[in-house]
C-alpha cells in the first residue's frame, strides 16, 4: 500500500506488511526523536518513517546516523535529555549496538526499539532467525516477541507505556520475524491516532539533561561501593516489569479488544504434549495442533510473548503438568546444550514437583522454511516420548541436512 | 570576549575537588569552555581521564548537566541531546537555549570515536566538540594513539633496541574536520587561555557544528614537572609543532603569531617521552621531526595566505 494510506488515521483495518504496521505505530506514538540506520529487513521502517518526517506528518527530529552504534548512542542522549526516543534495527545492526544496549538499560532509559529478527553473520544471511535478539537477552532490555504484524503493532504501542512506567524505566525491544512478518502482508486493525496518542500519553521523566534549573550528572564512574546497588535496582525494575506488562496489556485490551498475556496458551489446559515456540512459527504450529486435535490427539502449544523478564513461575504453572514438552528455538546458543529458550525453560521447571519430559529443536536458522511436516515430526517425537517415557534425543536440529 | 575579570566573577560550572593529577591540563580546557558559555550547558563526555576523574559516584565536578555513555560515542550522544532539544523546542515543551559541548580525549576522538565525530559533523548538529589532545591513551597508562607524534615513546610504541618510539606520523585531525566544511574549526592549547576562550565563544555562536582541538599536556605521559603544564603547551605553539589557528567558514587564520620559531628539539628535550631521541645515533630522527614540523607549518602558512586572498 502507498504511504498515503499509512498516514490516514480514518483507516481502521488495512492490509499492511509488518514493517508498515510498525512504522505506522511509530507515527502514532509520535516520538520526539528517532535516530536510526537502515539494515535489511528493517530498512523499510526507517524509510517509511522518513517520509512521515518529510511530509510533516510528525514533528519528530529524525537523526540519520552513520551507524547503529551511533543510532543507539544518539537515542541514549536524546532519552537522557527527556525526549521520547526510538530507533529500529536487525541482526548485525543490533550486534553493533551491543555495548550501548547495556548502557541504555543501565542508565534506566525508557527507549523503545522494534527489532526485525534476522540471522547473525557469519555466514552472512539476511533472513529470519532469532540469534540477534537472543544474544541480547541479558542486556537488561525487556523483550516482547510478536507472531504477526498485528502483534508487532500492538506490542510496540504497549512498549512505550511499559518502558516509561516509573517502576520500570527500562528499554523495551519489540520483535517480529524478518521477511516472514516484516514483508508479509496481512490485515491489521489500527487504532486511531487519537487513541494511540491518549494511550501512550506524554513522557514525564524524573530528571533530564535539559532542565536548566536542575542540572544532573548521568553515567558517572561507579565503583565497588555503589555499582552493585545500582545493578540491584536495575534487577528490581525487571522484577517489577511483569506486573506492569500485564497492567498495560489489560488497559490495551479495553481500548483495542485484543488481550495480551505473557504467553499465549493454545489448547494447553488438557494437553498431553506441547510445543513451546516464539514468533511466526506459532501460526504454523497452531495449524498442526488443530489437525491433531481433530484426530483426538491432546496436543497444545505455548507461544512466548515476553521473553525478558522471563515469566518463569507462570511458565512452570502452565507446563509442569504436561507430560511431554518440545521447546523450539530459532537460535542456537552454540553452547552444545540447546537453544536459549530451552535452557531457560528447563531451569524454570526444575523446581516443579512434577516435570515434563523435554527436548529441544533448533530450527529455521537463516530463514530456513518451517513447514507443517516439520511441526508434525515434532509432535510425532512427543508421542513417542509419551509412549516410551524416554527422551530419545535431547537436542535436535530440525529441517537441516546432517 | 569577556574580560578576565568578568570571567573570574562568573559561576564555576566545572568545580574543584575532582581527582585529576596535579598539573593535568584537561581541567583548564573544561573550566574555561564552561566559563565561555552564555547559556546553560550540557556536556557529553567520552570515557577517559576527564570522565573518570570528575564523576566518581556519588560526586561530580560538573554544575552543568553532564552525560557519559561510552568511549567512542560522545559525538553521537550529544547529537541525540541536540535532537531532543530541537524536537522538544518545536513541540513547545521547552523554551530555553543550551550550549551543547562534547569532550573527548585524542583516543576517544581521533581513533575509536572518529566515525561518530565525522557523522555528527556531517549531519550539522548545533554542537561544539572539544578534543583535549594529550597525544596518547593516558587514562589506560600512556598507549599510542593516532594523535601520538612520530618518535614518541609510549607503552605500546616503546623506545627499544631496534625501534625508537612511534614509527608513524600523527593524524592531522583538525584539518580532517575542516575538510567536513563545518562552520568553525580551530586548534589551540590549554596554555593559551585567551585564544581558547575566544575560540569557544566563536564556536558556540555559530549555527551548526564546531570543533576545537586543544592540546592538553599530560605531565605523566609526557614526563615533565607539573608546574610546567602551561609553559610546555605554549612552547608547542612557539616551535610550530602545534600552531594555533582557526578555520571560520572556510577562512584559515593563524590566531597566535609565532614571532620567532624555536627548534622543535628544544621542546622535545623537556619531555621524557622523547628522551631516547637525544641518544647518539638518533640525530636523524630529530632531523626528520624538524623537517615534518617545517613542512606542515609552511603548508599552513600557504593555506592561510591563499585563504586571505580568496576572502579579500
Amino acid at each position: 500500500m502507498g504511504n498515503s494510506a499509512l498516514a490516514n488515521e480514518a483507516v481502521k483495518s488495512v492490509a499492511l506488511t509488518g514493517n508498515e504496521a510498525v512504522a505506522t505505530a511509530m507515527r502514532q506514538i509520535h516520538p520526539d526523536v528517532v535516530a536510526a540506520y537502515p539494515i535489511t529487513p528493517q530498512t523499510e521502517i526507517v524509510q517509511i518513517f522518513s517520509t512521515f518526517v518529510a511530509d510533516g506528518l510528525v514533528q519528530t527530529e529524525f537523526v540519520p546516523v552513520e551507524s547503529e552504534h551511533s543510532a543507539m548512542s544518539a537515542t541514549v542522549g536524546a532519552s537522557a535529555a527527556g525526549a521520547r526516543a526510538m530507533t529500529a534495527t536487525s541482526a548485525n545492526g543490533l550486534a553493533l549496538m551491543w555495548e550501548v544496549l547495556y548502557i541504555a538499560a543501565g542508565l534506566r532509559l525508557p527507549i523503545v526499539m522494534p527489532v526485525v529478527n534476522r540471522a547473525l553473520s557469519a555466514p552472512i544471511n539476511i533472513h529470519c532467525d532469532h540469534s540477534d535478539t537472543m544474544g541480547a537477552r541479558d542486556s537488561g532490555w525487556i523483550q516482547l516477541y510478536s507472531e504477526n504484524a498485528q502483534e508487532a503493532y500492538d506490542n510496540l504501542i504497549q512498549a512505550v507505556r511499559i518502558a516509561e512506567h516509573p517502576e520500570v524505566n527500562l528499554p523495551v525491544m519489540v520483535m517480529m520475524d524478518g521477511f516472514i512478518i516484516s514483508h508479509g502482508m496481512e490485515n491489521v486493525f489500527l487504532l486511531s491516532d487519537e487513541e494511540v496518542r491518549k494511550f501512550v500519553g506524554e513522557r514525564k521523566p524524573h530528571y533530564t539533561l535539559l532542565d536548566a534549573e536542575n542540572p544532573i550528572t548521568v553515567g558517572p564512574l561507579d565503583l565497588q561501593d555503589f555499582y552493585f546497588e545500582h545493578r540491584r535496582q536495575q534487577a528490581e525494575a525487571m522484577f517489577n516489569a511483569d506486573k506492569v506488562v500485564q497492567e498495560v496489556a489489560d488497559e490495551f485490551a479495553k481500548l483495542s479488544g485484543r488481550q495480551y498475556e505473557f504467553f499465549e496458551a493454545y489448547k494447553l489446559d488438557d494437553a498431553e504434549m506441547a510445543i513451546v515456540v516464539i514468533g511466526s512459527t506459532a501460526g504454523t504450529a497452531k495449524y498442526v495442533v488443530n489437525e491433531l486435535r481433530a484426530k483426538g490427539v491432546k496436543a497444545g502449544l505455548l507461544k512466548m510473548r515476553m521473553f525478558r523478564p522471563f515469566p518463569a513461575a507462570r511458565l512452570r504453572e502452565a507446563l509442569a503438568d504436561i507430560p511431554a514438552v518440545a521447546v523450539m528455538d530459532r537460535a542456537d546458543s552454540l553452547a552444545a546444550c540447546g537453544g536459549p529458550l530451552f535452557g531457560d525453560l528447563r531451569a524454570a521447571l526444575y523446581s516443579a514437583s512434577k516435570r515434563p519430559l523435554m527436548n529441544n529443536y533448533i530450527y529455521g536458522l537463516g530463514g530456513r522454511d518451517v513447514t507443517l511436516d516439520h511441526i508434525r515430526t515434532v509432535y510425532q517425537d512427543l508421542e513417542e516420548m509419551l509412549r516410551t517415557g524416554e527422551v530419545k534425543r535431547e537436542i535436535n536440529y530440525l529441517g537441516v541436512r546432517e | 570576549m569577556a574580560t578576565l575579570k568578568e570571567m573570574a566573577s562568573k559561576e564555576e560550572l566545572f568545580t574543584g575537588g575532582h581527582r585529576a593529577c596535579a598539573g593535568c591540563a584537561f581541567p583548564i580546557a573544561a573550566k574555561l569552555a564552561l566559563k565561555a558559555a552564555n547559556n546553560p550547558v550540557v556536556v557529553a563526555c567520552a570515557t577517559g581521564c576527564m570522565e573518570v576523574a570528575t564523576t566518581i559516584y556519588p560526586y561530580t565536578a560538573w554544575k552543568s548537566s553532564f552525560i557519559h555513555s561510552a568511549f567512542e560515542n560522545a559525538a553521537a550522544t550529544i547529537s541525540g541531546v541536540e535532537a531532543a532539544w530541537q524536537a522538544l523546542t518545536r513541540k513547545g515543551k521547552l523554551d530555553q537555549k543550551f550550549d551543547l559541548i562534547a569532550f573527548g580525549g585524542d583516543g576517544g576522538t581521533y581513533d575509536i570515536g572518529f566515525q561518530a565525530l565525522s557523522g555528527a559533523m556531517e549531519r550539522g548538529h548545533n554542537i561544539l566538540y572539544i578534543c583535549y589532545d594529550n597525544g596518547a591513551y593516558m587514562n589506560t597508562g600512556v598507549q599510542r594513539s593516532s594523535a601520538t607524534p612520530f618518535g614518541t615513546h609510549t607503552t605500546t610504541s616503546p623506545a627499544g633496541r631496534v625501534q625508537q618510539g612511534k614509527r608513524q606520523l600523527r593524524k592531522d585531525l583538525t584539518q580532517i574536520i575542516a575538510a567536513h566544511g563545518v562552520p568553525y574549526v580551530a586548534q589551540t592549547t590549554t596554555g593559551h587561555w585567551s585564544d581558547y576562550v575566544k575560540k569557544v565563544e566563536k564556536a558556540l555562536a555559530v549555527d551548526g557544528p564546531a570543533f576545537i582541538n586543544v592540546l592538553a599536556p599530560c605531565r605523566l605521559g609526557w614526563g615533565y614537572p607539573p608546574e610546567d603544564t602551561v609553559k610546555i603547551a605554549q612552547e608547542a605553539v612557539q616551535c610550530c609543532f602545534w600552531p594555533a589557528y582557526e578555520v571560520e567558514n572556510g577562512v584559515w587564520r593563524i590566531t597566535v603569531k609565532v614571532r620567532e620559531k624555536t627548534p622543535v628539539a628544544d621542546w622535545l628535550k623537556k619531555q621524557a617521552r622523547f628522551r631516547h631521541l637525544f641518544r647518539p645515533g638518533n640525530e636523524g630522527l630529530l632531523e626528520e621531526i624538524q623537517a615534518e614540523v617545517d613542512r606542515k607549518w609552511a603548508e599552513l602558512l600557504k593555506r592561510t595566505e591563499e585563504s586571505a586572498e580568496l576572502s579579500a
